[in-house]
């Protein structure tokens, strides 16, 4: 039972790397969404995984919220605002693949070799989960800074949190009121960013923040 | 005597390998065609085509070397010897001890190169054009395929065959990210060495497209014979690779009796119907990428042989 517990947390918290990359591959906006939305079904399962062998009911509502909000609720907000902002079609890019994978493979090697080496006498299990979340948190990362649309910001920003959540789930203890709170402030901020992303169209007509910069660089 | 049995039971192998390799290849074709609602070729149409064109006059460009003449018996020797070091329906053949996973890489890359060679001897621009892209899939395709052997060997802790296929039956694999990943890896890589769709169509002499096609347009007679033959033997080496490691129910050990040896023919054979099947349906569900494209899909497997490594150093046995 150890065993096949451990096993099965190992193989969904893998798959959420998993997930990670196939985000960094995706070019199209939709798509991108679609992925965003099975990173977090994988990160429920992953959480509910972890409150039935740590026997910690409180997790299956983090799963819960995990699954309603990251799941269904904000993909499909993101799908209605680019359809409604007519860039569902578009393909974005300003990293190659090849070369995002291989960056992405570097910091995966990284957050592995730096948290075993820090959490040497930790629980296994949390070991781990430590582990991939830092490099689900470090993939967000990436996919904010290789990528110019807003739109697939925000899923690396998105992607991002999942990491800090499955980081929570591995060490035991987390209170549940700050998840919660957690939850709700990623709501509110995707609203902000939302309310934000009609605002940079409306004023330079698209969504690339590299229009930002020039702007920017034009007034100074 | 017990040496006789085990010579018997890899010459029987070497036969198999080389007489079911052509009905894969038919009977894959058949699954397509019928998918597409076609009446199809009959299963052994492949060994009606390797016989007519054996009986067929040879004809080889004026500009030929003698490499162009000794090339398909080479790589037809060398995929011939891989494939029968995959065990099929019985481990711990006779050559078992050489049934590395790298000297069958090895053998594979250098039937590859000489392929290449091949292509650019008679000095035609499409031979020229089809070595160079083989080249580039397989600059690719090869490192993917080492980072796969790379996790299996650690995960079994051996790079022989029999060995690696003993420890899958066993209960101590457990559930492994890693292995996943591997199998998607080794499914790409498949793929794209055997010139299936989405990286070249064995079916088309369009130029642009074609790659496998392009090096062996100059072949004629039993060169050519030889060279199909080869691409057969390769394609069924591959789904027994995969069956061996990631499906190795109901492959007889060592010192099985005759029953487990039945047994162990009549599942490879299952496994190769289902593998040539899922093949055909994947084929037919996809459609063929820009060249420019296939590093990408390839790129995508060397991740994830590479990603399937680093998952092991967190995994329990570490």
């Amino acid at each position: 039972m150890r065993g096949l517990g451990f096993d099965i947390a190992h193989l969904l918290a893998g798959s959420l790397v998993l997930v990670s990359f196939m985000q960094l591959y995706q070019d199209r906006l939709s798509a991108l969404i679609n992925t965003f939305a099975l990173h977090a079904v994988v990160l429920a399962l992953s959480v509910a995984w972890q409150a039935y062998i740590q026997d910690a009911p409180h997790l299956y509502v983090t799963a819960a919220l995990a699954l309603v909000f990251k799941a269904i609720i904000i993909p499909v907000a993101l799908q209605r605002i680019i359809v409604r902002l007519g860039i569902h079609r578009e393909i974005e890019k300003v990293v190659g693949v090849g070369i995002t994978m291989l960056f992405g493979m570097g910091l995966v090697a990284l957050s592995m070799v730096l948290m075993l080496r820090v959490t040497a006498e930790a629980d296994p299990l949390a070991r781990e989960d430590l582990a991939f979340a830092l490099a689900v948190v470090l993939l967000g990362l990436l996919m904010m800074v290789t990528r110019r649309n807003a739109v697939s910001q925000v899923v690396g920003f998105m992607s991002l949190e999942n990491g800090l959540v499955l980081a929570a789930t591995g060490a035991k203890g987390m209170p549940l009121v700050v998840e919660i709170s957690v939850a709700f402030s990623i709501l509110i901020a995707f609203i902000v960013i939302g309310i934000f992303l009609f605002r940079i169209r409306e004023r330079f007509d698209t969504i690339d923040v590299g229009a930002l910069d020039r702007f920017r660089g034009e007034r100074t | 005597m017990e040496l006789a049995f085990n010579f018997a039971v890899q010459f029987a192998q070497m036969l198999l390998v080389l007489a079911l390799a052509p009905l894969l290849t038919g009977f894959v074709r058949k699954v397509k065609a019928r998918l597409l609602r076609r009446q199809g070729p009959p299963l052994l149409q492949p060994y009606r085509d390797l016989i007519r064109l054996m009986r067929k006059e040879v004809i080889v460009a004026e500009s030929a070397s003698w490499l162009f003449r000794v090339i398909p018996y080479l790589i037809f020797a060398a995929t011939w010897v891989a494939a029968a070091l995959v065990p099929t329906f019985r481990t711990g053949l006779l050559f078992s001890w050489t049934a590395d996973l790298i000297a069958i890489i090895a053998l594979l890359g250098s039937a590859r190169f000489f392929l290449a060679l091949a292509g650019l001897d008679v000095g035609t621009s499409f031979g020229g054009i089809g070595s160079s892209r083989e080249v580039m899939i397989a600059s690719l395709a090869e490192p993917a395929m080492l980072m796969i052997v790379f996790t299996l060997a650690l995960i079994a802790g051996s790079t022989q065959l029999s060995t690696m296929a003993g420890f899958m039956v066993s209960p101590a694999v457990g559930l492994r990210v890693s292995l996943g990943l591997a199998l998607i890896a080794l499914i790409i890589v498949a793929i794209a060495e055997n010139a299936r769709i989405p990286v070249d169509n064995p079916a088309t002499h369009l130029e642009l497209t074609m790659v496998h096609e392009a090096m062996v347009l100059e072949y004629s007679g039993r060169h050519l014979a030889l060279i199909d033959l080869t691409a057969e033997l390769k394609l069924l080496l591959y789904i027994s690779l995969i069956a061996c490691l990631f499906a190795p129910w109901g492959i007889a050990d060592k010192n099985a009796g005759a029953l487990a040896l039945a047994t162990g023919v009549a599942t490879y054979a299952g496994k190769l119907v289902v593998g040539g099947f899922l093949l055909a349906l994947f084929e037919t569900a996809i459609a063929k990428m820009r060249v420019f494209r296939v590093p990408e899909f390839l790129g995508a497997a060397l991740m994830l042989g590479l990603l399937g490594t680093l998952l092991l150093f967190v995994s329990r046995s570490f």
